[in-house]
């Protein structure tokens, strides 16, 4: 059978392959946009205040002093930043492994689920500040207590994320790994967590969002044994009544916030969803 | 198919003579006390090596139940169900693909399961492939393509699995007419190269008798056998020839009939 000829197969539906470097360029600009007007009208409104002189200018400088300050001397941020990523990094990968492992736990044994099924939404709606003070007692001013928090603050969503997506696994997919003859390990590693994948990306995304919450939280309060971070940095800054230094980290965290979800999960989100066909693809 | 009572034609060895799924006798009942629900009862029936079998019947008369227990992804209440065969096969209404696998990806995972060594699964995902004419969409993607072009894809993913006997559950109710005669052809010609047995589930009573060596109509509440045809109309078969709609007529009758002293009970 000459398949241009087959009515069944000669299907419109069937997207060419798109030129990879230039959609993925279009794609980004089309992401990035619209954030970069809401910069725009985040840093107009601020400028207005400082026009209208609510605040001294000392005490609220103006966005184009304290952009100006961020280019002359990055040097102190970007280091700090790095030593930020770096204990960030390492307490979210540090989430993943425990979330993933509690999760995929939690939604395969039943009793888990009764015991601690819960307690991980629990954790999630506990304050990521209220773990410091225990924190800094059981690790001291060290490393260990910034890690404490990120992992406490990241796996619970991690470790939903997973469940959720292990939960609404198709059916007629489980069914049909089943009668392929995947079980046990098996059908996890065939069917149910490739299944449940777009959802664990999900969970990663959010639990990035509180893993650098409550990285800030544990900088603020703690310390990185004498390496400064950016929260340090914005702790420091507001006891010397540096008031540009703060709106410098605070800026600062934004962007390494924003910049990660949307490039490093938002990308990961859009690339499965669009292998899932989960996405229309004549939408994007 | 034969109802126990019959002969069984000699077919050479006795192994060939033996039906390769036997139910016998078989009971399946879902639930408890008042919301007990009989979905089959006293079915019995014989399958031959290489007959193509249609179970027909309106929804609710326990099809699918039938189908599961022959697959064994269930297990029946009272009664027997051997399958002499080293494995079945299973296709459903959804072609149920993996949606994170290409088209290949999804008959070498098959083949994986089935055990077949890596070095053999990208020749024989491409033969399969190239059997249900879609040797140039290995690499698309499941959402890439049309309903006829999924379940092309999960018919090479069940011959994968090299069973048989293939258990289809109203593999092609939800297509449109025209690409479901066309898989008609398509299914009745690997049918015929490949000798496997087959058990097809439809309501469509022009569907059964377009496949079937024999119809097999069954029931409804409880699900049992009513009624036992043979096909004899020469393949290749249309679904639109007279012979086809001429029997089809018959069956529908006592579809009818069967369906009007289900509502009534």
């Amino acid at each position: 059978m000459a398949v241009a000829t087959d009515p069944d197969l000669a299907i419109p539906a069937i997207a060419q392959p798109p030129k990879r470097v230039a959609a993925y360029g279009a794609r980004a600009w089309k992401a990035t946009w619209p954030k970069l007007l809401a910069i725009a009208i985040v840093i107009g409104g601020w400028q207005i205040e400082v026009w209208s002189g609510w605040k001294k200018q000392y005490v609220v400088p103006s966005p184009f002093t304290v952009l100006d300050a961020l280019w002359h001397d990055p040097g102190t941020m970007l280091s700090a930043s790095w030593v930020t990523l770096t204990h960030g990094g390492q307490g979210f990968l540090l989430s993943m492994l425990i979330g993933g492992a509690v999760g995929i736990a939690v939604a395969r044994v039943p009793i888990l689920r009764a015991a601690i099924g819960s307690i991980i939404t629990g954790l999630q709606t506990m304050p990521s500040v209220a773990w410091v003070p225990l924190a800094i007692i059981l690790f001291h001013e060290g490393p260990g207590t910034v890690t404490f928090v990120v992992v406490l603050g990241a796996a619970p969503s991690i470790a939903n994320g997973i469940i959720n997506g292990i939960d609404h696994v198709p059916p007629v997919l489980l069914r049909a790994g089943r009668v392929l003859g995947a079980r046990g390990f098996g059908a996890l590693r065939h069917v149910v967590i490739p299944a449940a994948l777009p959802a664990v990306v999900g969970g990663l995304k959010q639990g990035w969002a509180f893993a650098w919450r409550s990285l800030m939280a544990a900088e603020l309060i703690g310390s990185l044994g004498g390496r400064l971070g950016i929260g340090q940095l914005l702790n420091g800054a507001q006891v010397q009544d540096d008031y540009i230094g703060v709106f410098e980290a605070m800026i600062v965290i934004l962007i390494i916030g924003i910049l990660i979800d949307s490039l490093v999960f938002g990308t990961l989100d859009r690339a499965i969803r669009r292998r899932y066909g989960l996405i229309d693809a004549a939408a994007t | 198919m034969l109802l126990a009572s019959d002969s069984i034609p000699q077919i050479g060895s006795e192994a060939a003579a033996r039906p390769v799924v036997s139910v016998a006798n078989v009971t399946k009942s879902f639930g408890t006390g008042s919301q007990r629900v009989v979905a089959l009862e006293g079915v019995t029936l014989d399958v031959n090596r290489g007959e193509f079998v249609c179970l027909l019947g309106a929804s609710g008369c326990g099809k699918s139940t039938l189908l599961n227990l022959v697959a064994g992804l269930d297990k029946p209440t009272s009664g027997r169900v051997d399958v002499h065969a080293e494995r079945t096969g299973l296709m459903f209404q959804e072609a149920a693909l993996f949606p994170w696998l290409t088209v290949r990806g999804n008959v070498e995972i098959a083949l994986k399961l089935a055990g077949v060594p890596r070095a053999e699964r990208r020749s024989r995902a491409a033969e399969l492939l190239d059997m249900v004419h879609l040797g140039d969409f290995a690499k698309r993607r499941p959402h890439e393509l049309s309903g006829g072009m999924r379940q092309r894809v999960a018919l090479a993913r069940a011959l994968a699995q090299d069973a048989d006997v293939l258990l289809m559950d109203e593999p092609f109710g939800a297509l449109d007419a025209m690409t479901r005669d066309r898989l008609h052809d398509e299914l009745e010609a690997l049918w015929s190269s490949t000798g496997k047995t087959v058990i097809f589930v439809t309501h469509n009573v022009r569907e059964a008798v377009r496949l079937g060596d024999c119809v097999v109509l069954l029931a409804s509440r409880p699900g049992r056998v009513a009624a036992v045809y043979d096909v004899t109309i020469p393949r290749p078969r249309r679904i639109d020839s007279p012979e086809v709609a001429t029997l089809a007529a018959t069956i529908t009758d006592q579809l009818r009939e069967e369906v009007g002293r289900g509502r009534r009970d």
